[in-house]
């Protein structure tokens, strides 16, 4: 049973039903807060149910070396995160940390692919973490499956995947055993901020609460004006690709291709402009298929069981925003496009922080202000 | 136990293939996964995540349950394979191998 708190039915309300809404729930909630998660039906876009399940560290972060940090430290709390989840719901999500590659094709993407790697290391603040660039003979040596084609790469240790559909699920399931109260088919249409607290106009009927957490991916966007928040994201559109199940041959990910503990291969990595357009594009499915092909000779032989588009939510330089608002504090935004990489941190760190009541100084660098630049002339 | 229709059974030019190695027989025009009910056996595989045992249950190329590994291809519909003389025919433990 609930109890009722300051400003509402709640003390917080989460908007938005997905990896990071459910992560943020799951936290808040097991820190001790009566939750209710916000969650829109299902014509909702629903990039969680699309994703490629990385939690990948290796090359994020060139730009804002706060977010290579944050990165790794949800990598490093990832397996505690996957055992208390294992522990409270009895699902496995299946995470491992093989360590992960980038293979390339061209002696030209190697090295620029180093230099990247170099320069994200060398970035004032950066927490360093080991990587290596191997040449073609040193990667055979982990991948032995890789074509002729493929010259070399880079590898880092910390680097895994997980099932995320399982993930979701297995957040669902521990949010119901915490007591969060799930409510699909609430589409939030107007957030008031008053006598403290936050009334929020859904298609299901009024909810209030003492604190509200917008985590609606694209749906932010048009929230977050509502309390003074701005969540400038944008669709970008990705493909997915899945072969039939075979026994385990792609013991590491690798960025564009890996097999999923029940044994599929999803081939993925494209990225287009479309706006709100899930449409599976067939030339982009067969190129991605080709690179693969590419990559790894031998999925030639599989058969294709499935391919979706889904949509990345992306701000305009990448990285994450994490805000809370000045005008209506206690109003806070969490927007990312790496909901399974950064499960663990919004879990395990954000929502305690926002349970207590504030982000702190570590989150200016995530703030929405450093998109308000004034336009050159 | 399937049984074929009686005009089926003597119309029909036998073709000699083999089931896991053992020596089988089919009709001509029989599917792989017909040829399979034909010889008695109704579980073609088991699932590669529970281990559930499936046989054929659409025979039109839609419920993919009929999977075999068929003269080394693994994970082949055997509904939408024409049997034919000499064709090795695998059932399937769990998931395919990549290699074969």
């Amino acid at each position: 049973m609930t109890q009722p708190s300051r400003g509402g039915e709640y003390d917080v309300a989460v908007i938005g039903g997905g990896l990071v809404g459910s992560a943020l729930a799951w936290g808040l909630a097991r820190a001790g807060q009566t939750v209710a998660m916000l969650d829109e039906g299902d014509i909702a876009v629903r990039p969680s149910r699309g994703n490629f399940a990385l939690v990948w560290v290796q090359g994020k972060g060139l730009g804002m070396a706060e977010y290579a940090g944050w990165t790794k430290q949800s990598s490093d709390d990832w397996s505690g995160f996957a055992d208390l989840l294992y522990q409270q719901t009895g699902l496995d999500v299946a995470y491992r940390r093989p360590g992960g590659f980038m293979p390339m094709l061209s002696e030209e993407d190697l090295q620029a692919r180093a230099n990247t790697m170099m320069r994200l290391h060398n970035q004032p603040d950066m927490i360093r973490y080991p990587y290596e660039v191997m040449d073609r003979e040193t990667l055979r040596k982990e991948l032995p499956f890789i074509g002729p084609d493929v010259v070399g790469g880079t590898y880092c240790p910390l680097d895994g995947h997980c099932n995320s559909l399982r993930l979701l699920r297995t957040l669902h399931k521990g949010i119901g055993l915490l007591g969060v109260d799930y409510r699909p088919n609430h589409r939030v249409e107007r957030i008031e901020h008053r006598d403290g607290g936050f009334r929020m106009t859904t298609a299901a009927g009024e909810v209030r609460a003492g604190k509200i957490v917008l985590a609606a991916g694209h749906d932010s966007a048009r929230l977050a004006p509502m309390v003074g928040l701005s969540a400038p994201v944008r669709p970008q559109r990705g493909h997915v690709i899945v072969t039939e199940k075979t026994v385990p041959f792609l013991h590491h990910p690798t960025v564009y291709v890996r097999q999923t503990d029940e044994g599929g291969v999803m081939i993925g990595d494209s990225f287009e402009e479309a706006g709100f357009d899930t449409t599976l594009q067939p030339g982009i499915s067969s190129a991605i298929a080709q690179r693969a092909i590419r990559f790894f000779p031998l999925l030639g032989k599989l058969n294709v069981v499935r391919s979706w588009a889904a949509l990345r939510v992306l701000t305009p330089d990448g990285f994450p925003i994490y805000e809370e608002s000045q005008t209506a504090p206690g109003a806070f935004v969490a927007t990312c496009h790496s909901g399974v990489t950064l499960a663990a941190n919004h879990a395990l760190t954000l929502a305690p922080l926002i349970a207590a009541g504030g982000l702190g100084d570590r989150f200016a660098p995530f703030s929405a202000r450093r998109f308000h630049v004034p336009q050159a002339a | 136990m399937f049984r074929r229709l009686p005009e089926i059974e003597t119309a029909a030019e036998a073709v000699a293939f083999t089931i896991d190695g053992r020596p089988a027989n089919a009709r001509a025009g029989d599917s792989v996964a017909a040829a399979l009910l034909a010889n008695g056996i109704t579980a073609c595989r088991n699932t590669p995540v529970s281990g559930a045992a499936r046989g054929p249950y659409c025979m039109m190329g839609v419920c993919f349950d009929c999977l075999v590994t068929i003269d080394g291809t693994g994970n082949r519909q055997g509904c939408q394979v024409r049997v034919a003389p000499g064709m090795a025919v695998e059932t399937q433990n769990g998931k395919r191998e990549v290699e074969r």
